[in-house]
């Protein structure tokens, strides 16, 4: 691969094998435009000083407040942010697409960190059902334990739960990497079209079921394979990425990783290779 | 949608009215057609507590039909009537509103399925609980409605589970409300989040080993349910054990009894639940900000997983 820092707009994209000539023939590729860069950035983001800190004290706020006093916050300039008493709120910390170090001092309810492009969030607390569901990118870190649907539909950036996690982790994800430290529950990897799963503890029943894509990786017991779900073999490679995303999510330091299962999509989906956008902003 | 919530004390009492006012009353956005409370209060165990209704609340967004209130003091007459005949003395009689009483009752039994039976052969009479700790109390509107109307924040007890509840499968009424009673068994209440899709086959097999059924509502099947295992000689956790595959559909449900407090989730693991552990308290609930409403600080809470049944003793 070309060094992508040093050459143009043009040959970054093609050196991620994006195309911008049309194929012929049956295909539901979207090409990309380099001149269309400007198209990527977000109306409304806020350039942020990380050194420039605050807290805000949520107890009395609804979620609608709060997270309109954080956006406040980022627009003077704050690039952290320290969240008190959350208190189990439904929906905090939604639609964030600044980068920002976001801290919550406490637990989240329902939707915590949905639709986020960029921010590292750190949750001293637990979550409730479908956190960071739709994040596009950055890092979100759960310290104890999450609910269902975990990571739902992802399609990028880093999600990891140091504790335990309920069903449908990762249903329906199209990319990024979801990473658990303790035990997942039934249907994990539910549809899942891209990106990676690490479990390091025991799953649940129908594992992986009508996944079309990406892949598991566990290693604990599995209660069960799901429709279309299969072992495949764990390669060198594999595991030297595993040591690395444990290293960088900062778990599993003395897990042996050559121990754990892969299991991948067992049947094979054609025009199945739309470009996501945060491919595409990678290329910019 | 519906939510649920419940909590024991374990080893101490406590006012677990106005707890689970507190717990439900954060549940509220979840529904608020209805609010129910089964309490497991502190007494002196002599005594059967009847909570029963002559009729039903036809206020605002109930789908019941008007009576005058004339019927109501016609069926307590003769609820009284059959008491009496029944050898059943009323040691303490309470009627908060003109359709719901409270009776204490000195009567002596083991078998509850007659006794019900007659009492509930009157026309338009319901016993909502039965037991000498349990009172179940439910109505329409929301938790702190129905906790005011009936002045439940002070009642101290040992354990309770309540049900915030949207209307879908049945209408909005007291009788399709949560909890229920586990007929015929003293002291037994169920709560239920889901819906069951196999409810009339289930129902059928129950009534004709002489189940009643008093509404419509699917919930009410797990606590038919669950007392026919317990009538066929299970434990309340076998029963609950069994449930996992005899009711199909999505499910997560509590089960309490005079001691104990159980919950149980389907295999799909598709309705929540946040359940918070500790040596002198177990608090759960659709969500954790009921939790929360109890014990605002940190905690560490998790999911219970699929298929997975828990029963916790007083």
């Amino acid at each position: 691969m070309a060094n992508i820092k040093t050459i143009d707009k043009k040959s970054k994209a093609q050196s991620m094998g994006m195309h911008t000539e049309v194929l012929t023939g049956r295909t539901q590729q979207k090409f990309f435009n380099p001149d269309e860069a400007e198209n990527f950035y977000y109306f409304g983001t806020y350039d942020v000083d990380f050194n420039k800190r605050t807290d805000l004290d949520v107890m009395n706020m609804s979620a609608p407040e709060a997270n309109k006093e954080i956006d406040n916050l980022m627009s003077q300039g704050y690039g952290t942010i320290v969240i008190k008493n959350p208190q189990g709120k439904h929906s905090l910390g939604v639609g964030i697409l600044n980068k920002l170090n976001l801290i919550f001092e406490g637990s989240l309810g329902y939707f915590g960190m949905g639709s986020c492009d960029g921010p590292i969030v750190r949750i001293n607390g637990r979550v409730g059902w479908s956190c960071a569901e739709n994040l596009m990118a950055g890092k979100v870190v759960i310290e104890k334990n999450a609910g269902s649907c975990f990571g739902a539909a992802i399609r990028g950036g880093d999600l990891i739960c140091k504790g335990s996690v309920g069903a449908r982790t990762g249903i329906d994800m199209k990319g990024g990497t979801i990473i658990i430290g303790g035990d997942a529950g039934a249907f994990t990897g539910f549809m899942m079209q891209r990106g990676r799963i690490i479990i390091l503890g025991d799953v649940g029943i129908n594992l992986g079921d009508s996944m079309y894509d990406g892949t598991i990786f566990v290693g604990g017991e599995i209660g069960s394979y799901g429709s279309d779900a299969v072992d495949a073999e764990l390669t060198s490679s594999d595991q030297n990425w595993l040591r690395r995303k444990l290293k960088v999510a900062e778990i599993g330091d003395d897990f042996d990783v050559s121990k754990m299962k892969k299991i991948v999509a067992g049947k094979k989906l054609w025009n199945y290779d739309n470009l996501e956008p945060t491919e595409k902003k990678g290329a910019i | 949608m519906c939510g649920i919530a419940g909590l024991i004390h374990r080893g101490k009492s406590s006012n677990v009215g106005s707890e689970l006012q507190g717990m439900l009353q954060a549940l509220k956005h979840r529904g608020e057609d209805s609010t129910g409370y089964a309490l497991y209060g502190d007494t002196d165990g002599k005594n059967f507590i009847m909570r029963f209704k002559v009729g039903e609340n036809v206020g605002e967004g109930s789908s019941s039909v008007m009576e005058d209130v004339s019927v109501y003091d016609e069926r307590k007459k003769i609820v009284d009537q059959t008491l009496a005949e029944m050898g059943a003395k009323i040691v303490k009689e309470e009627r908060t509103l003109p359709y719901s009483l409270r009776y204490e009752i000195d009567f002596e039994t083991k078998d509850l399925l007659d006794f019900s039976q007659r009492i509930e052969s009157i026309p338009g009479v319901e016993i909502l609980s039965m037991g000498k700790s349990l009172e179940v109390i439910k109505d329409l509107g929301n938790a702190k409605m129905v906790c005011d109307r009936y002045s439940l924040d002070k009642l101290v007890g040992t354990h309770a589970i309540g049900h915030a509840r949207m209307a879908t499968e049945s209408g909005v009424d007291i009788k399709s409300a949560h909890p229920f009673w586990g007929y015929p068994f003293s002291d037994v209440s169920v709560v239920h989040n889901g819906q069951l899709t196999n409810y009339w086959n289930n129902r059928r097999v129950l009534e004709n080993k002489g189940m009643r059924f008093m509404s419509e509502c699917d919930s009410e099947l797990i606590a038919v349910y669950i007392a026919q295992k317990m009538r066929e000689g299970a434990s309340l956790e076998e029963g609950m054990k069994d449930s996992l595959s005899g009711l199909d559909g999505v499910f997560t449900y509590f089960v309490a009894t005079k001691d104990s407090l159980g919950m149980a989730k389907d295999t799909m693991a598709a309705k929540p639940l946040v359940l918070y552990e500790s040596d002198d308290l177990v608090a759960m609930g659709s969500e954790e900000i009921a939790i929360r409403s109890v014990l605002p600080h940190e905690i560490d809470t998790y999911d219970p997983f699929d298929g997975e049944v828990k029963v916790w003793q007083i």
